[in-house]
C-alpha cells in the first residue's frame, strides 16, 4: 500500500470540456485520485466514461476542442495543467510514459522499430550513439523480443501484434519513466497474447519500480494487475479503493452491477443435448482464401482458413465455437449460412442439403437458418425505419405489407422494445437496443437455426448481460437451436450447452462445456483457459496473487 | 423526419454557413440567368457583325468586339448557354454510366471487376485531353460529338469512384444481412447500396462539371468546337491573332471561363464540407 | 520488377486495340485516313494502300497486322511532312520532355512546399492566401493563363520572349544556348505548372491534415518529440506517399496539357505537332502520338512504382 510521500501523482478535481453539441457537456467531472509509486491502478469504466480522456489529460494529450477547464494534476510539485509547453514535452517520454490500444497504427509505418526507440532517447538527449543501441537492444531483451539485433531494423507491418505492444512497451520504458500509462493495452490483443502482455507489465513494473495507470473496461484484467481501483461512470468517479475490496465487497451499486456482469461466472449445467436429433450438420468443410497474387502469380497470399471442419448441432442447444482472431469460427459461420461459398464439404439442414443446390432452392431454406451479426452499428441500414427493417424478410417473402407491418410489432415487443418504436429510425436507439432489433429482425421468417456472430463482443459490459438473457430466453420459447460464435471463453461458460475449440482452421476439443472447462484435454484449449483474465483471482472471488 | 429529410435540412443549413460556397451559387445564378437571358439582351446571332472590328471596351459595345466585328459580350452571353448544356449533359451521361458499371463491378467482384478494372486502367492511361481531342476529330466537331468526347473520357473517374463503394458497402452487415434474408441483388443495389454512397458521387459529379467545362473550352479553342455554336473557348482561340493590339478580345470570354468553373469548384467543395462534418472540426 | 513490367505489356496492347477501333470509326475507310485524305495520295496508291493493310480481309486479320506494325513501331507514314511518323515524333519529344519535366518539378515541389506551409498554418491567413490562390489556379483555363502572360510579360513589359523555344537567327552556342533555351522556357512551364501547383497544394495540405490526426503522431507527442520533428519526419513522409500516386496519376494531364501551351507558345514539342497534324487532317500522324503519349505514360507509371518501393517499406519489389 502506497505511504502519502510515495505518491507520485496527485489528481484533484479535474474537470474536462467537450465541444458544443454532444450529449454532455463534460467529459470528466470532478475526479480526484492519487497513484504511487510502486502501485497498479486500474481505472476501470465502460465506454464513454471518461476514463481515456482523463489519460490524456494527464499527458497533455486532449484532442482539439476537448479542454481541461478545472482542476490540478500534480506531479511532483508541478501542475501539470499550467506547465509550460516545452516542460511538459521533456516530462513526455522521460518522466511518464504512455502506451496506446492499437498498436499497429501507433507506430509509424515507415520508419524502424529502432528508429522509433532511438527516437525517444535523442529527444531527450541520450547521449552517443553506441549508448544509445545497447540500452535498446537491452530493453528488447527485457520484454522478450526474439533476436533483438535483427528487430533494430525491422518496420512495424512485419511484427505480430503481440510484438508490436511488447516494442510500444520497450519505448515507453526506454528512459525508465515514474509513471506508465497504459490505455487499454490489450483489448486488441488475442486472449493468449493478452495474457502474456499483463505479466509483463507486472513484471517490469516490480524490475523498474514504476507507477501504472491501467485503463480497462475488464474486470478481469482488474483482478489479475491492479493492486487498487477505481470505477468511473459518465465522467465521475464512483468508487475508489483496493482492489481486494472492491473485488469482494463493492460498495457503490454501479460497481455491483459492473462485477455482476462480468460473464463466467456460472456455469451452464450439461443438459444431454446430445441425445436429441441432429437439427444443423457440417461435414468436412473447407475453405482457402487467396489474395494478391500478380500477373505471373507471385505474392500471392494463400489462407487456409477452414480445414475439413466437421460439427452437429442438435435441436434446441446452444453450441459455443471458441476461438481467437484467424481461428476460422467467423468464416465457418459464413459459410454455414452461405454467404461465403465453401470449396468443399456439405452443409445441411435436417434432411436438405444446402450446398450443391441452386439458387432459387436456397432462397426458400434461407428462412430456416439466419444470422446475428457483431456489430449493432453496422448492420441496420441508416435510411430505413426499423419497422420496415424488421419487416423486410417477410416483404421478400410475398407477404403483404400490413400483415407484415403487425408481424414485425410482435417480434418487436419480443425483444423487449415497444410497437410504437417501430416508426423510429435506428441511430435514435442505443448499441443493446440495435442488436435487439437486430435479433427481432432474424427471427421474422421463423428460423429453426440461429447463427450468432459475436453478438455481445462490440457491447458494454452491463448490456452484454442483458442481451446475452434475451437470447437464453428465445431459445427456450421458440425451442431455437443456436450456434453461438465468440472469442470470449467465459461468455461460452455461461452460455452455451456444448463448446468446440477453433484453432488455425481446425477443431481441436469438443464436448460438453462443463466438461471442457473442469478438464481441458487439448493443449491449446488448456492455454486459453489459463489466458482467462483474473480466472486465478476470480472476478468475485479472493484478491489477485 | 426521415433521414434523408433531415440530412437535406441539415446539409442545407451547413451548407449556408459556409460563405464561399454561398458566393460560389450566388456566381453560378448570375451565370445561369445570363445564359436564360441571353436570346433576349442580345437577340441577333453572335456571330452576326454589329459593328467595326477591334472596337475597344466601355465604348459602344460593353466588352468591345472581335477582329470581324462580332460584339463580345453577345458572344459571352450565348456561349454561356453552350458551356453549361454541355457540362451537365455530358457530366449526367458519364456519372449514371459510371455508377451502373462500377457499382456492377464492385458487387459482383470477380472477373466483371477484373475486366472493369482493366478498361478504367487503360481509361486513364490515354492522355484524356488528347483522348477527346482524337475522338471530336475523328467524329468531326458538333456539340454531340464533343458531350460525347467529354463523357468518354470522364466516365472512369466516377466508375472507380462507385466500384470502390459498392465494394466496401457488399461488406457491411446492414448488407450481408440482407442477403441472408433472401433479398434480390437489383433490390440490395439500388434499395439499399445506393441511397447509402449519394454524398461523394454528387461531389464528384459537381466537381466533374467544372472539368466538362474546361475540357470543352479547350476543345473550342483549338477549333474542335460546334462551328454553328458560340462558345467561349472559340472566342480566345478566334482572337489570338490580335492578341497584341486588342487584348479584350481573349481576356473576358476566358474570365468567364474562370469565373464559372470557380463557382463550380466553390459549391462542390461546400458540399463536401457540408456531407463530412466530421472533417470540419479541424 | 519484371511482373511490372510484363503488366505493362497488355496494357499497351489494349492501346493499339483503340487506337485500330478510333482508325475505323473514322468516316471514309482507313486507307483514306491513313492517305490523309486530302487527295494527296493517287487512286493507285490508295489501291495499293488497301491491298498493304489488307483492308479487304476480315477484321480481326486486319486488327492483328495492325498489332504487329505497331509493335514494330512502323507507325507508317505521315503524308503532310512527307516523313515516316516515327522519325517526326523523336524530333519533337526532346522539347516536350523538357518542359514536362520542368513543369512538374516546378508543381510537384512548389506544392509540397505549399502544402506544408498551409497545413501547419491552418486556418492563419498564410493557410487562407494560400488556398485561395490554389482554388483560383484550379479554375483557370491553361491557354488564356498563357495568353494572359504573354500580355503582361511579353507585350507589356517586354520581359520575356513571346514563343518560340530559340531566338531564330541567333545561333546561340554552348551556355548562351541554355540561358536562351531557358529565358523561352519561363512561360510555357509556368502556364503549364500553375494548374498542376495548385492540384499539388491543395493534396499535400490535405494529407498533412489527415496524416496529423492519426494514432502515430499521438504516440510521437507522448514520446515528447518536438512539434517539428512531427511534422517534417513523421507527417511528411507518410503525406507525400498519395501525393506521388497521383503525380504519376496526372502525367497524362500533363502530356493532354502541353498540347495547348505548345501551340500557345509555338514550343516546337509534341503537343504542337498534334495540333498540326490536327489541322492537317493527318490522322495517321495523330494516332502516332496518340499510341506514344499513352506509351510515356505507361513508362512513368511504372517508375513511380519503382519509385514507391523505395519508399515505402510495405511495397515488396
Amino acid at each position: 500500500m502506497a505511504g502519502a510521500d510515495d505518491i507520485i501523482l496527485r489528481v484533484e478535481g479535474l474537470r474536462v470540456d467537450l465541444p458544443a453539441g454532444v450529449e454532455r457537456p463534460h467529459a470528466v467531472e470532478d475526479a480526484s485520485f492519487t497513484l504511487g509509486r510502486r502501485e497498479v491502478l486500474c481505472l476501470v469504466g465502460e465506454s464513454g466514461s471518461g476514463k481515456s480522456i482523463t489519460a490524456r489529460a494527464i499527458m497533455g494529450l486532449l484532442p482539439p476542442q476537448v479542454v481541461a477547464s478545472a482542476g490540478r494534476i500534480l506531479f511532483g510539485d508541478e501542475d501539470l495543467l499550467k506547465v509550460a509547453p516545452e516542460r511538459l514535452r521533456a516530462i513526455r517520454g522521460s518522466d511518464i510514459a504512455m502506451i496506446f490500444q492499437e498498436p499497429m497504427t501507433a507506430l509509424n509505418p515507415l520508419m524502424t522499430i529502432g528508429d522509433q526507440i532511438d527516437e525517444v532517447l535523442r529527444s531527450h538527449g541520450g547521449g552517443a550513439g553506441a549508448a544509445r543501441r545497447a540500452r535498446i537492444l537491452a530493453l528488447l531483451a527485457d520484454v522478450h523480443l526474439p533476436e533483438p539485433e535483427r528487430l533494430l531494423h525491422a518496420y512495424p507491418h512485419q511484427l505480430s501484434g503481440g510484438q508490436r505492444q511488447r516494442a510500444m512497451i520497450a519505448m515507453a520504458l526506454v528512459l525508465e519513466p515514474k509513471i506508465i500509462i497504459a490505455d487499454e493495452p490489450t483489448t486488441a490483443l488475442d486472449v493468449t497474447t493478452q495474457a502474456q502482455i499483463l505479466s509483463l507489465i507486472r513484471e517490469l513494473q516490480a524490475k523498474h519500480a514504476t507507477g501504472v495507470l491501467f485503463i480497462t473496461h475488464d474486470f478481469g484484467v482488474v483482478a489479475e494487475i491492479a493492486d487498487r481501483v477505481a470505477v468511473m461512470r459518465h465522467g465521475r468517479l464512483v468508487e475508489v479503493d483496493a482492489a481486494e475490496r472492491i473485488l469482494t465487497a463493492p460498495r457503490h451499486p454501479y460497481t455491483r452491477l459492473l462485477l455482476d456482469a462480468v460473464p463466467g461466472g456460472k456455469l451452464r449445467p450439461p443438459a444431454g443435448t446430445e441425445a436429441r436429433p441432429v437439427v444443423l450438420s457440417v461435414k468436412r468443410l473447407a475453405k482457402t482464401f487467396r489474395s494478391g497474387g500478380g500477373f505471373l502469380g507471385r505474392g500471392r497470399r494463400v489462407v487456409r482458413a477452414l480445414k475439413e471442419v466437421s460439427l452437429e448441432l442438435h435441436r434446441g442447444e446452444t453450441l459455443g465455437l471458441v476461438g481467437e482472431s484467424g481461428s476460422g469460427k467467423s468464416t465457418l459461420a459464413r459459410c454455414v449460412i452461405r454467404l461465403v461459398e465453401p470449396d468443399s464439404g456439405e452443409v445441411a439442414l435436417g434432411d436438405v442439403s444446402l450446398t450443391g443446390i441452386s439458387a432459387r432452392a436456397l432462397r426458400r431454406q434461407r428462412a430456416r437458418i439466419q444470422m446475428v451479426f457483431q456489430d449493432p452499428y453496422a448492420s441496420l441500414n441508416p435510411r430505413y425505419r426499423i419497422g420496415r427493417l424488421v419487416a423486410d424478410g417477410l416483404l421478400i417473402n410475398g407477404v403483404a405489407p400490413a400483415a407484415a407491418r403487425a408481424r414485425a410489432a410482435e417480434l418487436l415487443e419480443l425483444v423487449g422494445i415497444e410497437a410504437a418504436a417501430a416508426e423510429r429510425y435506428p441511430h435514435e436507439f442505443s448499441g443493446g437496443q440495435r442488436q435487439r432489433i437486430c435479433i427481432a429482425r432474424a427471427l421474422a421468417l421463423g428460423p429453426e437455426v440461429l447463427v450468432a456472430d459475436e453478438p455481445v463482443s462490440a457491447l458494454d459490459v452491463s448490456v452484454q448481460a442483458q442481451v446475452l438473457r434475451l437470447l437464453a430466453d428465445l431459445r427456450d420459447r421458440l425451442h431455437l437451436s443456436i450456434l453461438f460464435i465468440t472469442h470470449d471463453l467465459r461468455v461460452a461458460a455461461e452460455v452455451c450447452d456444448r463448446i468446440a475449440v477453433m484453432q488455425n482452421g481446425e477443431i481441436v476439443e469438443h464436448g460438453a462445456s462443463a466438461a471442457i472447462f473442469t478438464a481441458p484435454r487439448h493443449a491449446y484449449t488448456r492455454a486459453l483457459f489459463a489466458s482467462i483474465p483474473g480466472r486465478r483471482a476470480g472476478a468475485q472471488g479472493t484478491g489477485p496473487t | 423526419m426521415s433521414p434523408p429529410q433531415a440530412a437535406l435540412k441539415d446539409l442545407a443549413r451547413r451548407f449556408a454557413r459556409n460563405r464561399s460556397a454561398l458566393v460560389g451559387l450566388a456566381i453560378l445564378a448570375a451565370v445561369l440567368l445570363l445564359a436564360a437571358a441571353a436570346p433576349l439582351l442580345y437577340p441577333a446571332t453572335p456571330f452576326a457583325l454589329a459593328g467595326k472590328p477591334v472596337s475597344p471596351p466601355f465604348g459602344n459595345f460593353l466588352l468591345g468586339t472581335d477582329m470581324l466585328g462580332r460584339d463580345v459580350a453577345a458572344g459571352i452571353a450565348h456561349g454561356a448557354k453552350t458551356s453549361l448544356l454541355i457540362g451537365l449533359v455530358s457530366t449526367a451521361v458519364a456519372v449514371t454510366f459510371g455508377t451502373l458499371a462500377g457499382g456492377l463491378a464492385g458487387y459482383y467482384g470477380g472477373r466483371i471487376d477484373g475486366l472493369l478494372m482493366r478498361i478504367t486502367e487503360i481509361f486513364q492511361t490515354i492522355p484524356s485531353f488528347i483522348f477527346a481531342i482524337v475522338l471530336v476529330a475523328v467524329m468531326s466537331p458538333s456539340i454531340a460529338s464533343t458531350v460525347i468526347a467529354i463523357s468518354v473520357v470522364s466516365w472512369p473517374g466516377v466508375a472507380r469512384l462507385a466500384r470502390g463503394e459498392f465494394l466496401s458497402m457488399r461488406q457491411r452487415e446492414y448488407v450481408q444481412s440482407c442477403i441472408s434474408l433472401g433479398m434480390g441483388d437489383a433490390r440490395i443495389m439500388f434499395a439499399q447500396i445506393l441511397p447509402n454512397c449519394l454524398s461523394p458521387l454528387v461531389v464528384t459529379a459537381s466537381l466533374l462539371v467544372a472539368t466538362a467545362i474546361l475540357i470543352e473550352s479547350g476543345l473550342a479553342f483549338l477549333g474542335l468546337g460546334d462551328p454553328n455554336v458560340m462558345s467561349w473557348g472559340f472566342q480566345v482561340g478566334a482572337g489570338r491573332t490580335v492578341l497584341r493590339t486588342a487584348w479584350w478580345v481573349c481576356t473576358f470570354p476566358g474570365f468567364a471561363i474562370l469565373l464559372t468553373v470557380l463557382a463550380i469548384n466553390l459549391v462542390g467543395e461546400g458540399l463536401n464540407d457540408a456531407l463530412n462534418p466530421r472533417l470540419r472540426n479541424r | 520488377m519484371l511482373r511490372r513490367l510484363a503488366q505493362a505489356v497488355p496494357t499497351v496492347l489494349l492501346i493499339v486495340v483503340v487506337n485500330f477501333f478510333l482508325l475505323h470509326l473514322a468516316p471514309g475507310d482507313a486507307a483514306q485516313v491513313l492517305a490523309g485524305e486530302a487527295g494527296s495520295a493517287t487512286p493507285e496508291y490508295m489501291a495499293a494502300l488497301r491491298a498493304k493493310f489488307g483492308l479487304d480481309q476480315p477484321l480481326y486479320v486486319q486488327l492483328f497486322d495492325y498489332i504487329k506494325t505497331m509493335l514494330s513501331l512502323d507507325l507508317g507514314m505521315s503524308f503532310r511532312q512527307n516523313e515516316p511518323v516515327l522519325t517526326l515524333i523523336l524530333g519533337r519529344l526532346g522539347p516536350t520532355l523538357l518542359l514536362m519535366t520542368t513543369t512538374l518539378f516546378l508543381s510537384l515541389g512548389g506544392g509540397v512546399l505549399l502544402g506544408i506551409l498551409a497545413a501547419s498554418g491552418l486556418r492563419t491567413w498564410r493557410d487562407n492566401v494560400i488556398s485561395v490562390l490554389a482554388l483560383v489556379s484550379y479554375a483557370t483555363p491553361l491557354f488564356w493563363l498563357g495568353l494572359m502572360l504573354i500580355i503582361l510579360f511579353s507585350i507589356d513589359l517586354g520581359w520575356l520572349p513571346t514563343s518560340g523555344m530559340e531566338t531564330i537567327g541567333a545561333f546561340y552556342q554552348g551556355w548562351a544556348r541554355v540561358f536562351d533555351i531557358a529565358r523561352h522556357l519561363v512561360l510555357p512551364a509556368l502556364t503549364l505548372s500553375l494548374f498542376y501547383l495548385a492540384v499539388y497544394t491543395r493534396l499535400m495540405r490535405a494529407a498533412m491534415l489527415e496524416q496529423a490526426g492519426m494514432d502515430y503522431v499521438t504516440t510521437a507527442r507522448a514520446k515528447g518529440l518536438s512539434e517539428r520533428r512531427i511534422t517534417f519526419v513523421h507527417v511528411l513522409r507518410n503525406a507525400f506517399l498519395p501525393v506521388l500516386t497521383i503525380a504519376g496519376i496526372q502525367v497524362g494531364g500533363l502530356i493532354g496539357g502541353s498540347v495547348v501551351v505548345e501551340t500557345i507558345f509555338d514550343w516546337p514539342g509534341l503537343g504542337l505537332l498534334a495540333f498540326e497534324s490536327l489541322f492537317a487532317r493527318d490522322l495517321n500522324l495523330l494516332f502516332g502520338i496518340f499510341f506514344l503519349s499513352a506509351c510515356l505514360v505507361v513508362l512513368v507509371n511504372l517508375a513511380v512504382d519503382v519509385l514507391y518501393t523505395f519508399l515505402d517499406p510495405r511495397i515488396e519489389v
